[in-house]
């Protein structure tokens, strides 16, 4: 995930290859901004205008887009990714306890990061692994019946984060 | 001897990547095979043996020595050992045809489809001319299981009858409400059975061009349904020519970007053409104006996959199954505080009593059900009078109920059902695509309601105005989510009044205002 260290140069440089690359695919604007964000950890404004015109649209048509999906961020994310779920089946077995304690443990709230940089915490609404709640995501790992002890286990092994 | 260890998200999810190297470890090299959905028995570690293919689970790494031992004298006296797969009860009852090869073997290989019977529907429909194609579908009975059970075959023919160079195939794989899991099943398990059900639906209606949108909160099923798509097209079931037929069919992933409003249809249309996710008003419909414009079919990925059915086994075969308007197959995913949750695909008519108490056991906490929320975050909760309707689509509309895509979640006696009807308002604030005002607007005062209900500020005016709410919710909004998120509301509210605190006969809203 995010590099957060690259200079502006940098980032509009891998913006614009990647503009380059998308923009004649149909439909070309989730695909990218996914291509973007995976490459840099976030959306920057920078790119906006860059996006807008390699597909042809208004920079307000862009932010638009940005601001409409979860997904995608606007500033720069921790090293890793924490989601919890936050829908009913999760509920139904103790998420509501679980992402307090998740808050209480990291010391963020949700859409937060760490202060070493380490986690971002984000809510989600179904992994679909709702026969075993509850549920988080790290990264691209999803885990079952996490429960508190649990999710300090997890936890412990991405490092320091307090 | 042949180990099979799932590679399906909630077996790794408990750990069966571990268990996968412990085997590795003591020189046994694993299948990673899809689910069976048997989730309570995940990880699922199964042995093909002399005497058939057996399972232990919930298997751990460290249970793997004891389990190699027990292979080599008296594999039953093992406490994990589940004895015959085919044999255990909660897979034996079902009546699997769009998961009857979910778990078989490795997801990804295109001769273990094939062997069990993977593009027969496709080479059947090769026979076919497109309207011959859409006569079956409509012979089957199938309605969308997407949500809105709307018939397949009707979708299909308005497509086909559209006069365009250009049609597209969508495949709904959003998969958004809570509690379910059967679209992901079949793409991280059988992904080349939908494959063969959205080619089926391009040779039917003359569409060259298919779309999956996946939501990214599922990475496994996005990392095997790409690889099952260059391994099709390698070997001729996509792209230019199929198996020598003259026809072409593209398909290709596209993620969406978490939001559920993009799980409607148009929403999705939207979003695949690069926009904000707004829900369009219809007319003109997908059908006739759909992606870019063009004429498209949209179905849910399990609708898909039944057409492979269909078209292999025989429309009749198909609508065999089924009571009244309802059809084939129902996948009930049975989800939440369960003891034993799972995918119970069973022809449509069995009651929730009987998914909940024989399938699933009781909850998982050992405490009593107090309510099930079927069909998603737009369904109601049901009280246990309510446990006996079959499921079925219009004995459930007839309760102010809906099976939607089919998730069954649980709840125990300890849960706080206001808190729930706040969380239905809270999850509509998040998640409305902002259109209609008593979407956006009413969910907001909607949580506002709730709160000062359950704090006892004014509760006989704001049990009105709540229900006054619910009203222009329903009346005012242009799409099922600002329409339907009264449901689990005033469900909480009828038949849970004490939790909001009061009795629940001045809750019903059946009154005079
Ligand atoms: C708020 C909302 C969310 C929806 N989410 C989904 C979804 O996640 N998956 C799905 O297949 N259909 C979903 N639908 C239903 C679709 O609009 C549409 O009916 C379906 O994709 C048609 O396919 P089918 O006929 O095969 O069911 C949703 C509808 C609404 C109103
Ligand atoms: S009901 Fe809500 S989600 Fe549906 S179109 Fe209106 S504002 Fe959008
Ligand atoms: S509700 Fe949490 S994984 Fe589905």
């Amino acid at each position: 995930m995010g590099v957060g260290r690259l200079s502006s140069h940098q980032t509009q440089g891998a913006v614009s290859t990647l503009v380059e690359q998308y923009k004649d695919l149909p439909g070309a604007m989730l695909p990218l901004l996914h291509a973007i964000q995976a490459e840099l950890g976030y959306v920057p404004d920078s790119a906006v205008p860059v996006i807008a015109k390699g597909l042809n649209l208004s920079r307000a048509e862009v932010h638009g887009v940005i601001s409409f999906y979860h997904d995608f961020k606007t500033h720069p994310v921790g090293k890793h990714s924490v989601q919890i779920c936050r829908a009913e089946a999760c509920q139904s077995m103790g998420s509501r306890q679980l992402e307090a304690h998740a808050k209480a443990l990291l010391g963020v709230d949700y859409h937060e990061t760490t202060a070493d940089g380490n986690i971002t915490l984000e809510p989600v609404y179904c992994l679909g692994n709702c026969a075993c709640s509850p549920s988080i995501r790290i990264d691209d790992d999803i885990h079952a019946r996490v429960s508190p002890e649990r999710f300090e286990q997890l936890i412990s092994q991405l490092g320091v984060s307090k | 001897m042949t180990f099979y260890i799932p590679q399906d998200t909630t077996a790794l999810a408990l750990g069966a990547d571990a268990v996968a190297a412990a085997l590795q470890a003591a020189g046994n090299e694993p299948v990673r095979n899809g689910s069976r959905g048997l989730f309570w028995l995940e990880p699922l570690l199964e042995v093909e043996t002399d005497q058939g293919r057996i399972g232990f689970g919930p298997v751990s790494a460290e249970d793997i020595p004891s389990i190699l031992d027990a292979l080599s004298d008296d594999a039953s006296a093992h406490p994990l050992y589940q004895g015959e797969i085919a044999a255990i009860p909660y897979l034996a009852s079902q009546q699997r045809l769009t998961y009857a090869r979910s778990g078989e073997g490795d997801p990804l290989c295109l001769d273990n489809y094939r062997r069990l019977d993977g593009f027969t529907g496709l080479k059947n429909a090769l026979a076919l001319s497109g309207q011959q194609i859409v006569d079956q579908v409509k012979e089957s009975g199938l309605r969308g299981r997407g949500g809105a059970a709307f018939p397949a075959g009707i979708k299909w023919q308005t497509v086909h009858g559209c006069d365009a160079a250009q049609k597209y195939i969508v495949c709904n794989a959003d998969e958004g409400d809570s509690g379910t899991f059967a679209d992901r099943l079949v793409m991280e398990s059988d992904p080349y059975q939908l494959i063969e059900g959205m080619t089926i639906a391009g040779l039917a209606v003359g569409a060259t061009q298919g779309y999956i949108y996946l939501r990214s909160e599922y990475p496994k099923a996005h990392q095997l349904l790409n690889a099952a798509i260059e391994k099709a097209t390698v070997a001729n079931f996509l792209g230019d020519n199929i198996q020598g037929s003259g026809k072409r069919f593209d398909l290709e992933v596209r993620l969406g970007a978490g939001a559920y409003i993009c799980g409607e249809e148009t929403s999705l249309l939207e979003s695949l053409e690069g926009k904000r996710g707004m829900v369009r008003a219809k007319p003109p419909l997908p059908a006739i104006e759909g992606l870019f414009g063009k004429p498209t079919v949209v179905n849910n990925v399990l609708t898909l996959a039944a057409i492979s059915t269909i078209l292999a086994q025989g429309a009749a075969a198909y609508q065999n199954f089924g009571m009244g308007r309802s059809r084939g197959t129902l996948a009930i995913q049975l989800a939440g505080n369960i003891k034993r949750g799972g995918l119970i695909e069973l022809a449509f008519g069995v009651t929730l009593r009987q998914v909940v108490e024989d399938y699933g056991q009781g909850t998982f906490s050992g405490r009593p059900i107090r309510a099930i929320q079927v069909g998603g975050p737009l369904g109601a909760f049901l009280p246990e009078s309510q446990w006996d309707t079959p499921m079925d689509y219009e004995a459930f509309a007839a309760i102010k109920a809906m099976i939607g895509h089919g998730g069954v979640v649980v709840f125990d006696d300890t849960a706080d059902m206001a808190a729930q009807a706040r969380f239905a308002m809270e999850f509509c604030v998040a998640e409305s695509c902002g259109k209609c005002t008593p979407c956006r607007i009413g969910s907001v005062r909607g949580v506002e309601v709730i709160d000062r209900i359950v704090a006892g500020e004014n509760r006989d005016d704001n049990l009105i105005l709540l229900h006054e709410l619910c009203d222009t919710m329903e009346m005012g909004s242009l799409c099922a989510m600002g329409g339907m998120t009264p449901f689990p509301v005033r469900s909480a509210l009828t038949h849970f009044g004490q939790d909001f605190g009061t009795s629940s006969q001045d809750l019903s809203g059946s009154g005079d205002h």
